[in-house]
């Protein structure tokens, strides 16, 4: 099998409201910013791919639009998958298992600030036996969150420390949207949003994009001095019906997990896209992964969450700290749907 | 750059759904407020009905009635509901096990309040007044008490015999009347049938004063069934003038941080015009003024 790595990663800060973008103007900047760190222009991508919703901006077809940020004339190879940008990326990384050409370049845009997301959420639920009775994205969350309380395996002040963590980390991280020292005892006195979750232990609703390079073999090695290697990438779902699955395990993300090779080999850090802070604790007990793993240095989405845009940072994240040399070996994940329903895991190296 | 343009903007798509002989068939049962749920072909029951089974086999087509009640098994409480929420009151979305069914169901559970949710509550549907062939024609679920109510109404006179008769009617006059035992002296108020020690009707009625000392008192803080008054408030023992043993009453006219055992009070009494045989012809008592009384005067009555 054919050696693809992703060799740039460019992003818009995350915030409240990106107001002077419309979807073009948020792919232009960091389509051609992914391009230019390694010296390409779109004339030399082979496969460009999005992942994006039409249902944020509410702009049907909105993806079609986007490719106005985008130089296509001559005509290009183009794909779009309604799901967040990372899953975009693995349909590149299929692509570029053909073969024919080398390089690809991939992104998603989150324009998350024109409806409420939590309301317009409700429509990936099932038309007929949930669609009906408005169950938002915080609620759907809070019945897992819930299920992991009365299973016990796990309490409200973890939900809490990941919190304070995350946003701790994101300090450090200018693309980051909440960041800052919290105190835990402060967020355990914060209403219900839905019980048990509290408004700190919920992602913020940022705007942003984000686009990755990937390239194949040689012209990986041409491009930077140390590519990160995808090493293994793996994508499982589950049933869709909430009522259906154990919600405080994750099966999906285990087995893409171990497909993808995450326990061969030590893990220096994980950026796991995780929403809800409950949802880190199923990801790293499904991926096994230890107290030693570097956990979302970025933040995580508790600290920028861009919808459809969050998972390709994930990888962009994990893929930046192979590339600069901080990290041997990262684990991206990506998740889409309600509770964790789909989870996209790789492993990436940089030997 | 000049101000970003924004305007407001609904999107709405008229879409109507076919529901097929699966879906279609549980969703028209639910207008005769019937539940089912549908077998598979490893023998397990499926509540809401699927057309296919998690590992991807088509469901039997065979559908099961079910009882119209359940087991919550995770559950998220909304105080305050979303716009598209199904209660614009206070509730909570809840997985629920139907009985019979191997799997659950994403509904609302209208609990009144939190406290009542628990997973593992028994829960019923509640179904709709009006059907249209919908998963809301179950309006939500609702909890199961273990418990039927069990009132009891009965009629009767209230006589309070003539120690007592004595004691309202002088009340009522805006008197505090007490019994005097011949043999020990005591003054009871309100007069009793017998003096706990000598076992003599306190036969003989004096009238008490309506000053007297404040022995000891408490400050309630804490809401309770059947209270009358907004807490906090204070309510004391007063060892009225010519009185061996006290009368409860509430102390007011004084902030609480001044209220202190051995306080001289006297009763505040309603306007005349609206005495009744009650207690209640006393709003409180209240400080007089007068120096505290030493505590060796009061002690025996503590």
């Amino acid at each position: 099998m054919r050696d693809v790595a992703i060799v740039s990663f460019s992003q818009l800060p995350s915030v409240k409201e990106i107001e002077a973008a419309d979807e073009p103007e948020l792919v232009q900047p960091v389509t051609s910013d992914a391009m230019k760190q390694v010296g390409l222009t779109q004339d030399d991508i082979g496969f460009t791919c999005s992942g994006s919703s039409d249902y944020l901006p509410g702009r049907p077809f909105s993806f079609v639009a986007a490719i106005d940020g985008l130089k296509a004339w001559p005509p290009i190879r183009e794909s779009h998958v309604e799901m967040d940008g990372a899953f975009a990326l693995y349909e590149a990384w299929v692509r570029l298992l053909h073969g024919d050409i080398d390089t690809a370049l991939v992104f998603s845009f989150g324009k998350s600030s024109l409806a409420s997301v939590p309301d317009v959420l409700n429509l990936q639920n099932d038309p007929y036996y949930v669609q009906p009775l408005g169950l938002d994205s915080i609620s759907a969350a809070a019945l897992q969150a819930q299920a992991m309380i009365d299973a016990r395996k796990a309490t409200e002040r973890d939900f809490a420390e990941i919190a304070v963590r995350s946003r701790k980390s994101a300090i450090d991280n200018p693309n980051a949207h909440v960041k800052g020292e919290f105190s835990v005892e402060d967020m355990l006195q914060e209403p219900y949003i839905s019980s048990p979750l509290r408004k700190s232990f919920c992602p913020p609703v940022s705007d942003s994009a984000a686009a990755v390079v990937l390239a194949a073999g040689d012209a990986a090695k041409r491009l930077v001095r140390r590519p990160a290697w995808i090493r293994g990438i793996d994508h499982r779902t589950e049933p869709h019906a909430l009522g259906q699955r154990d919600l405080t395990a994750s099966l999906s993300a285990r087995l893409a997990g171990e497909k993808a090779g995450v326990g061969e080999g030590k893990v220096d850090v994980a950026e796991l896209h995780a929403p809800f802070a409950h949802q880190e604790l199923i990801l790293r007990e499904a991926l096994g992964l230890g107290d030693e793993v570097d956990i979302n240095p970025s933040g995580g989405a508790l600290a920028a969450n861009s919808l459809m845009t969050a998972g390709l940072i994930r990888f962009g994240e994990a893929a930046s700290r192979v590339l600069s040399g901080a990290a041997n070996r990262a684990v991206a994940h990506a998740t889409s749907g309600a509770c964790l329903q789909q989870n996209l895991v790789a492993v990436l190296e940089g030997q | 750059m000049s101000k970003i343009l924004s305007a407001p903007y609904v999107l709405e798509y008229t879409y109507s759904r076919s529901t097929g002989p699966v879906v279609g068939r549980f969703l028209e049962s639910l207008r005769y407020e019937v539940l089912e749920g549908v077998k598979t072909v490893d023998g397990r029951v499926l509540c809401p009905p699927l057309e296919y089974d998690e590992d991807g086999e088509p469901t039997t087509g065979e559908l099961v009635q079910l009882r119209p009640s359940g087991t919550v098994k995770s559950w998220s409480w909304v105080q305050k509901p979303r716009k598209g929420h199904p209660f614009d009151r206070p509730f909570a979305w809840a997985l629920v096990q139907v009985d019979g069914a191997d799997n659950a169901m994403v509904h609302a559970v209208d609990a009144g309040k939190a406290k009542r949710m628990k997973t593992g509550m028994r829960v019923r549907v509640r179904w709709a007044d009006e059907k249209n062939g919908t998963i809301r024609d179950i309006a939500c679920f609702e909890p199961i008490a273990p418990f039927i109510s069990g009132p009891v109404h009965l009629d009767y006179q209230v006589k309070p015999g003539q120690h007592y008769t004595a004691y309202l009617r002088g009340l009522q006059e805006g008197k505090l009347i007490g019994g005097r035992d011949p043999e020990s002296g005591k003054v009871y108020v309100p007069p009793r049938a017998a003096d706990p020690v000598t076992g003599n009707p306190t036969s003989k009625y004096i009238e008490v004063s309506d000053a007297g000392v404040l022995t000891t008192f408490t400050i309630i803080r804490i809401p309770f069934e059947g209270q009358k008054l907004t807490p906090p408030y204070c309510f004391g023992a007063i060892v009225l003038d010519g009185a061996d043993m006290p009368i409860y009453h509430l102390i007011s006219g004084v902030p609480h941080e001044d209220i202190r055992m051995g306080m001289r009070v006297k009763a505040k009494w309603k306007p005349e015009d609206q005495w009744e045989t009650s207690l209640e012809n006393i709003l409180y008592f209240e400080p007089t003024g007068e120096p505290d009384a030493p505590f060796d005067s009061y002690k025996e009555h503590l």
